[in-house]
């Protein structure tokens, strides 16, 4: 029973990150209809600019400010930063795309990762950066211990930080004027251009929001794991893919359900199953969903229309 | 009463989109353009490939050097697997991003039969001949991509790619994984035997790239067959608009699989080559970075010709083994450069003036620097040859290159950017600063590096082949219907 609650407790906090990855896939998805594969890349560079945080105040044994205005110096930092460079992807890789036919912004997607990816590798070298959480959060001693199982303070912020974001982004979405300009362009670009809506600060903005994510998301994956390299990006874009698209994708609260369910289903392979198979297991998942429910679950049908 | 004969209309191919899209090129080409043009729709298509394939043979007679003809092989083999994805990116319009699946596969399958896999207690194993071994995989493979090919069905577009890129990732993960008595694990399969049967085994790096050549005509010719043929132009109605091709009773559901069964055929028997040569097989040979390598071929070639698939392969892989060497990549880097300047910038004083400004501003840079400080221009550049001596006195690299260059990077990357942004005269002039940079960097920092600056060249022009020519540099125009 401990071993299945903490599993349970696993689950969420990786299954909160990917539920930020996959926001990012699905807004853009919703109003570009672009899979966007350069998000996961946004991520790792977000986890690089907390790393590179951490090293700016100090180093990890020597932090010359305290623990949580660092932790809130990181996430806004890295948030701002990877918001403004899904601005710049957008606005010089997908734009002059965007009447193109489909393959071709795909294509360049694929690029766009590439090069991130490697203009990492070139900057910082391919050795692995360790965050070294344990050296100044205390990891064994804070925290909820209730009987067995334990919650420590990383964990919480995931799931804290993680929550009000997705509230936030669920109310704007739903009842702010961007919100409602997002939706618009999301079911038809071109009437909403008509309408008055300017579709390209729309798109801008909806890069910045779902980057913004993406980078959040990768610095507390660098407080939980810790290693961080060049490479991180694209398993953790593809589970965060197969959220999206298990959610749905397009729809906002299919990611976070999607990111959710993928968490718990690795948690639950990693613990019962195996810990060599834990991907295949989630990959066998997403076709089996793609299978059975192409949409996924929350996902609509498109009509076609002629 | 004598009319006016109207001129007999010219031998059309009418329905084929391409020659419906260049209409208008056809009725302005004039004078030189013209012949050629001429003389190109004369020559036939198997002529062609005759004279390509010939002047293969030629190049690996006369060469002798074991490094250029594995180079030689390699761009055959990217020429066979681009030509392969083409079958269902370019002509069925399926994005397949689990391409790099069959290709493993069929590396895999080529491997089990020719080694001591299958063997217990690490003796024996089958040792089939390679006339008993590639179909037999090439089989396997295509009943594979059936299968996923029916998977496939009820997807479309985009969900299509993720399925496929799942596939590919699965794959890796299978072979890291299951069994690592029989497929090796992370450790590969080695000790592979060559090419061999009826007597003979292929061991020499020119006897692969003749196999390679003679594979890759051969297919090119089925698929130029195939292209024309009425599966040909199903495909391209259904890449242009499965639901009207649809509504026009194409069967839909088995051209789709039909694409992926070939496509994975193709991958499959590259694989074959490729293990066969290597002699071993390794899950880190097909990781996502060669899917993005075989993309780039294809799309840089040119999505949806045989002619653009096998360009491409060539011309992806003699640049990245251009780049591995200091002197040839400085030779690839500066005339890359000074072709795009031939291109763009017009008329001549104005590419004068850019080129000469350039060339100025990195003397006058490179002496005042060096008055400043000794140190600052303490470095070599990475160029080596006698462009290396040629610009050691123009670009400006300290003796802590690293740091530097990394910042001229970030640098280099902005002011492409607003390169790009810029109009006219402010573009003229903000490019002789850039090219400046791009040029210091490259001496400091990315020629070092031959490994990453291939990927970032890579994924730089799959982003600008995409912008600027869609449809690759020998790609069909495709007719917009709207």
């Amino acid at each position: 029973m401990q071993v299945f609650i903490q599993t349970i407790v696993n689950g969420i906090v990786t299954g909160c990150l990917y539920a930020l990855i996959a926001l990012g896939y699905t807004m853009v998805y919703g109003v570009l209809k672009l899979l966007n594969f350069a998000h996961g890349d946004v991520y790792m560079v977000g986890a690089y600019i907390g790393y590179f945080a951490i090293q700016w105040f100090g180093g990890p044994t020597a932090l010359s400010i305290p623990v949580p205005l660092l932790i809130v110096i990181m996430l806004v930092l890295a948030g701002t930063g990877c918001g403004f460079l899904g601005v710049a992807i957008e606005r010089f890789a997908y734009r002059p795309l965007r009447d193109a036919p489909r393959i071709a912004p795909l294509i360049t997607a694929l690029g766009v990762s590439f090069l991130l990816e490697n203009t990492v590798l070139l900057l910082f070298g391919g050795f692995q950066k360790n965050y070294n959480t344990s050296e100044f959060i205390n990891l064994t001693g804070g925290g909820i211990h209730i009987g067995d199982i334990r919650i420590d303070p990383v964990e919480l912020t995931i799931i804290g930080v993680s929550a009000l974001m997705m509230i936030g982004l669920k109310l704007l979405v739903d009842r702010t004027t961007l919100g409602k300009s997002m939706r618009a362009v999301a079911s038809d670009r071109e009437a909403a251009e008509m309408l008055g809506i300017d579709v390209n600060r729309t798109i801008a903005l909806t890069f910045f929001i779902g980057s913004f994510m993406a980078g959040v998301a990768g610095v507390m994956s660098g407080f939980e794991i810790n290693f961080i390299s060049s490479t991180i990006g694209f398993l953790a874009g593809l589970k965060a893919f197969t959220a999206a698209v298990v959610g749905g994708i397009g729809s906002v609260t299919g990611a976070m359900v999607g990111g959710l369910f993928i968490g718990l289903c690795e948690a639950f392979s990693l613990s019962y199953i195996s810990t060599k198979y834990s991907d295949l297991i989630v990959f066998g998942i997403l076709i089996i969903v793609m299978l059975v429910r192409p949409t996924g679950i929350f996902g609509k049908r498109a009509l076609q229309k002629v | 009463m004598s009319t006016e004969q109207p001129p007999p209309p010219r031998k059309g191919q009418i329905g084929v989109d391409e020659w419906v899209a260049q209409s208008g090129e056809r009725q302005e080409a004039t004078g030189w353009r013209r012949g050629l043009g001429t003389l190109e729709r004369r020559v036939g298509w198997w002529q062609r490939l005759a004279i390509v394939a010939l002047l293969g043979l030629g190049f690996g007679l006369i060469t002798n050097n074991v490094n250029i003809l594995t180079v030689g092989f390699t761009s055959v083999l990217y020429a066979i697997l681009s030509l392969g994805l083409n079958i269902a990116v370019g002509w069925a319009g399926l994005l397949d991003l689990g391409f790099i699946a069959f290709f493993g596969f069929g590396a895999y399958g080529y491997a089990i039969f020719s080694s001591t896999a299958l063997g217990t207690g690490g003796m024996g194993g089958s040792h089939l001949a390679a006339f008993e071994s590639i179909p037999i995989v090439l089989v396997a493979a295509g009943i594979v991509g059936l299968v996923i090919g029916l998977i496939a069905l009820r997807l479309d577009g985009d969900y299509l790619a993720i399925v496929t890129l799942f596939v590919g990732q699965a794959f890796m993960e299978a072979v890291n994984n299951i069994d690592p008595g029989t497929l090796g694990g992370v450790n590969g399969l080695f000790g592979l035997d060559g090419l061999h049967g009826l007597g003979g085994e292929i061991t020499t790096p020119r006897g692969y790239f003749f196999i390679a050549l003679i594979f890759c005509a051969v297919l090119a010719g089925i698929l130029h067959l195939l292209d024309t043929s009425r599966t040909g132009r199903a495909w391209r109605a259904l890449r242009d608009d499965p639901l009207a091709a649809r509504a026009m009773t194409m069967p839909v559901n088995k051209l789709k699989v039909m694409a992926f069964s070939f496509a994975a055929m193709v991958g499959a028997l590259a694989g074959t080559l490729f293990a066969a040569e290597q002699s071993s097989v390794f899950p880190t040979n097909f990781t996502s970075n060669i899917l993005i390598l075989i993309y780039a071929c294809l799309v840089l070639g040119g999505v949806g010709t045989i002619a653009g698939a096998i360009t491409g392969g060539i011309a992806v892989t003699v640049v990245s083994a251009m780049l591995t060497s200091p002197k040839d990549s400085a030779y690839l880097f500066y005339g890359l450069i000074l072709l795009t300047l031939i291109w763009k910038v017009r008329p001549w004083r104005h590419l004068a003036a850019v080129l000469g400004g350039t060339v100025v501003l990195g003397l006058v840079l490179n002496a005042v620097v060096g008055g400043i400080s000794s140190s600052a221009t303490a470095g070599s550049p990475g160029s080596v040859g006698w462009i290396g001596s040629a610009v050691s006195h123009w670009v400006i690299v300290p003796s802590d290159a690293a740091t530097y260059g990394n910042i001229l990077f970030i640098a280099m990357i902005c002011m492409v950017i607003a390169l790009v942004r810029l109009e006219g005269r402010k573009r003229l002039i903000l490019a002789v600063p850039t090219i400046y940079i791009a040029a210091c960097c490259w001496e400091s920092r990315l020629v070092v590096n031959p490994a990453i600056t291939t990927q970032i060249m890579l994924g730089a022009i799959l982003i600008v082949t995409m912008a600027a020519r869609p449809n690759g540099l020998l790609g069909a125009r495709r007719v917009e219907v709207l």
